[in-house]
């Protein structure tokens, strides 16, 4: 048990050990951006990963979640003077609270697969709209967090300071992937994901597993909608609520590998960089990004259901003797 | 004659207009295995679901260890220690079978590793010691069965209803598994079974209801029940029983 | 509210809300059919008005005369992407129908994006502005003519899956797929059928619009959620539901304008949606599920 648990917690020690080290080799604004960037996304994904990669819920969404943490973060700071750690820390529990009213509507209701797609998609777009039309929002102009650099006001001088806190929160999320993934809430989860009724049939409360989910989800997605206010300072109806960020939450893990600890890690890093790639080779052009990443989400879902991470324990089972070697 | 352990009383369910159970009524004694047959669609399995709480009967009252559960959804019947099996098997395709038992015996064990070690034991119990770290989908028909006994075997069952857990397998699969069946009957679980292999009712169940178009039409030993002109009627159509008696006594 | 603005309003909702039903229609066949939402559908309608608008804008071809190359042409496209692109891909799991399909959405809507930028655009045909009085309104005539092809569509779809052997072929296979399979229907052919007959749906309907509309990258998207709304509404899979929803829906849409004004007037169909799908999922006229 105990060498177990070290197994799977000293890998993320070792990852998110080695991560905090980049800002020591490299004082490059670009390079941490694209890092911090990549966490972000990673932690929005590690929230999608919680709910479809290991309950099997896809939600088309995330953003209602995102878009919450980061609006409620940005507005409690303009416009109730709030301090901007007690307004990222409500940030986080607004956007759990829109995750599990949404999860107590929609699964008390028994939807579920495209139907479940389908509600988080609207509810998305209805916060889009309302925040795009009313005053408290900035309507259409958007919120601007006043510039006032200073821990205090949790906006720090240097990037790698942005990058140690983006990394401590994906570190947070990798811990709480893995604490779900070892415990009996986490068992009950993935039961509910392969097989509904028989999970019932084993005593499993089917609604309050997803809603647990559901609830946990919305807190990460929002955690990294929060973190996006606070770096950038500046949000919008279309960037807090925006389609791209359902799109890339689910992409991260679908690419990285579904309902693994680090798929979202692996997959956010692997869409920043042919993000990037796709902005050297053909330029920087609008849509142009997202073009491709649908394009790896068709792939992928294709010829790669595991993504990354499936196909890495192929490799390994190719080059690894054929033992019958106990995995769970 | 001991306790019953549940009582279904006048029990209906409507679908539409098609009454797949129609006024059916049966005690099962605790401790003992209890058999329930009939022809196909006879609604058996719609009977199976009312009892744990898959489906809400149109009419009628169950009560288990002497407290009413109709309309009590499946997850909380299984906590009182109402387990099923499903007829069409109905594993976690994706999960190891150790992880398959694990999720039922999670029920009452919240620590993930003296539920992985309860698993281990039942799934001794029901010989999959072998297959423990195999995906459930690679799992023969026969291995399937045992994985849907183990898991519901692994909630600690008081009552345990097993819906045609024989059914698909060979002569002498079947042989393997009606002592697991025993064994289990033997630690104390009260055992509901629907069953068509005959033979494996006639040397398990203690008691035999039979079922024809959702209603009780019989019940006894299985040497009463077997016996029954109408139980025969039932499974051959009408006159059989007496055909049978006439082609007895020509031959 | 006065009549004199009510009925207008009513009457603009209904023509608005038979091109929402045929959009709908394109949808609701494809889940009657194949079991899973096309979140492409909005995309294909997108690129669908572009194909008009550029119809008219090189070629000089009114988008009613468009109409007869664009249909058949969404057609193969529907029944391609279908067949070479989502069947193979999804490998029979409905959540991976669900992904490819989202991912065939953002491919389609951003490549557009990217060749013709976020500008809207709108064609100049002659009947543009006419108007006829109807019931002491002044109804827009392409909306008029959008209203009819539309109920045809609809009447002739119907027409097609019931008398038609390919229409039973669909039927067979949107009831029971195995049994179908087992009796010689070669289901990969009917999904990708089906599936081209969606965006059929799409092409015709973006003909009928761009007339009097215009067309951006992201226009798709508020339509295909007024579909999804309709699908709901009128039971999904269901032809008739479709085109009552559709009508419904416009007229909702219509008055929430009238009342709220426009951005918000928006918001009352999610809301409907949200509803609908919450407490009847199977529609207003369907059973309860």
């Amino acid at each position: 048990m105990t060498t177990l648990m070290n197994r799977g917690f000293l890998s993320i020690v070792i990852v998110v050990a080695l991560l905090a080290c980049v800002p020591f080799l490299t004082a490059s604004n670009s390079v941490l951006n694209f890092l911090v960037t990549g966490l972000l996304l990673t932690l929005a994904g590690q929230g999608w990963n919680v709910l479809g990669g290991y309950g099997g819920q896809y939600s088309f969404g995330h953003a209602a979640f995102f878009g919450t943490g980061a609006y409620a973060t940005a507005i409690l700071q303009v416009r109730y003077g709030f301090n901007a750690w007690p307004a990222f820390a409500i940030g986080i529990a607004a956007g759990a609270a829109v995750g599990a009213i949404i999860g107590a509507m929609t699964f008390r209701s028994g939807l579920r697969g495209s139907y479940f797609a389908l509600v988080t998609l609207a509810f998305a777009e209805v916060l889009r709209i309302v925040a795009s039309v009313a005053p408290f929002t900035g309507a259409g102009t958007g919120t601007l967090i006043k510039l006032n650099v200073g821990a205090q006001a949790m906006q720090f001088q240097s990037r790698a300071a942005f990058y140690w806190m983006i990394l401590a929160l994906v570190a947070i999320a990798l811990v709480v992937t893995r604490l779900i993934e070892q415990s009996r809430f986490g068992a009950w989860l993935v039961a509910v994901r392969e097989n509904q009724d028989a999970a019932r049939a084993l005593g499993v409360d089917v609604t309050r597993v997803k809603l647990g989910a559901m609830t946990v989800s919305a807190a990460l997605a929002a955690a990294a909608g929060c973190f996006y206010a606070q770096y950038f300072l500046f949000i919008d109806s279309g960037i807090a609520y925006g389609t791209w960020i359902s799109v890339e939450a689910l992409l991260a893990p679908i690419i990285g590998g579904i309902g693994t600890v680090f798929g979202p890690l692996l997959g956010a890093m692997m869409i920043k960089v042919l993000g990037e790639a796709a902005k050297h080779l053909i330029g920087d052009a609008p849509g142009l990004d997202l073009v491709l990443y649908g394009m790896v989400l068709i792939l992928i879902v294709a010829f790669a259901p595991r993504g990354i991470a499936g196909i890495v324990a192929q490799v390994q089972g190719w080059l690894t003797p054929k033992k019958g070697k106990p995995h769970g | 004659m001991a306790e019953p352990i549940l009582t279904v009383e006048n029990l209906s369910k409507h679908f539409g207009g098609l009454r797949a159970v129609n006024d059916a009524s049966f005690t099962v004694e605790a401790g003992r295995i209890t058999a329930l047959i009939g022809p196909n669609g006879a609604g058996k399995t719609t009977v199976f679901a009312l009892i744990t709480g898959f489906l809400k009967p149109s009419s009628g009252r169950i009560a288990y260890n002497g407290e009413a559960i109709t309309g009590i959804p499946a997850h909380l019947l299984a906590r009182r220690g109402i387990a099923r099996t499903f007829q069409i098997v109905q594993p976690f395709a994706g999960l190891t079978v150790l992880q398959n038992i694990a999720v039922g015996s999670h029920l009452h064990i919240p620590g993930r590793a003296a539920a992985l070690a309860a698993a281990e034991e039942v799934a001794a119990l029901v010989g999959l010691t072998p297959m423990l770290h195999q995906p459930a989908s690679t799992l023969t028909v026969a291995g399937r069965k045992r994985l849907e006994l183990a898991r519901a075997l692994a909630t600690a069952p008081k009552l345990l209803l097993l819906d045609e857990v024989l059914a698909g397998l060979n002569p002498s699969e079947i042989r393997d598994m009606i002592p697991i069946i025993r064994a289990i009957a033997a630690r104390g679980v009260t055992i509901l079974m629907i069953e068509h292999v005959m033979q494996a009712v006639m040397s398990l169940a203690d008691q035999i209801f039979v079922l024809v178009e959702g209603h009780v039409i019989a019940q006894g030993t299985p040497q009463t029940v077997a016996a029954d002109p109408k139980v025969i009627e039932a499974y051959l159509g009408a006159g059989a029983a007496a055909r049978l008696a006439g082609g007895a006594h020509a031959g | 509210m006065h009549l004199t603005i009510l009925i207008p309003a009513i009457l603009n909702g209904l023509l608005t809300g038979a091109v929402y039903a045929l959009i709908a229609l394109g949808l609701t066949l494809v889940y009657g059919v194949l079991h899973i939402i096309n979140f492409a559908h909005g995309a294909m309608l997108t690129a669908a008005l572009f194909a008009a608008f550029f119809m008219h804008k090189l070629l000089g071809l009114d988008p009613y005369i468009a109409v007869f190359i664009l249909s058949p042409a969404f057609f193969a496209l529907g029944y391609a992407l279908q067949r070479f692109v989502i069947g193979p891909a999804a490998h029979g799991s409905d959540s991976n129908i669900l992904l490819v399909t989202l991912g065939l959405s953002v491919v389609i809507e951003n490549a557009m994006l990217h060749f013709f930028r976020a500008d809207t655009r709108t064609i100049d045909v002659p009947y543009g502005f006419s108007v006829v009085p109807v019931a002491g309104a002044y109804l827009s005539v392409p909306r008029l003519v959008g209203f009819g092809v539309a109920v045809l569509v609809a009447v002739l779809l119907w027409a097609l899956l019931t008398r038609s052997d390919t229409g039973k072929a669909i039927r067979a296979v949107a009831k029971e797929k195995l049994g179908a399979e087992l009796s010689g229907i070669d289901v990969s052919h009917i999904y990708a059928v089906t599936f081209g007959l969606g965006a059929a749906c799409v092409a015709i309907a973006a003909c009928l619009l761009i007339p009097t509309y215009y067309v951006n990258p992201h226009v798709g998207t508020g339509f295909v959620l007024v579909a999804f709304t309709i699908v709901v509404l009128g039971g999904m899979g269901s032809i008739p539901g479709a085109l009552i929803g559709g009508l419904f829906v416009g007229v909702v849409e219509s008055l929430c304008g009238l009342y709220l004004g426009e951005s918000l007037g928006q918001i009352g169909i999610f809301l409907m949606f949200i509803l609908v799908l919450l407490f009847r999922p199977s529609g207003l006229m369907g059973e309860r599920a």
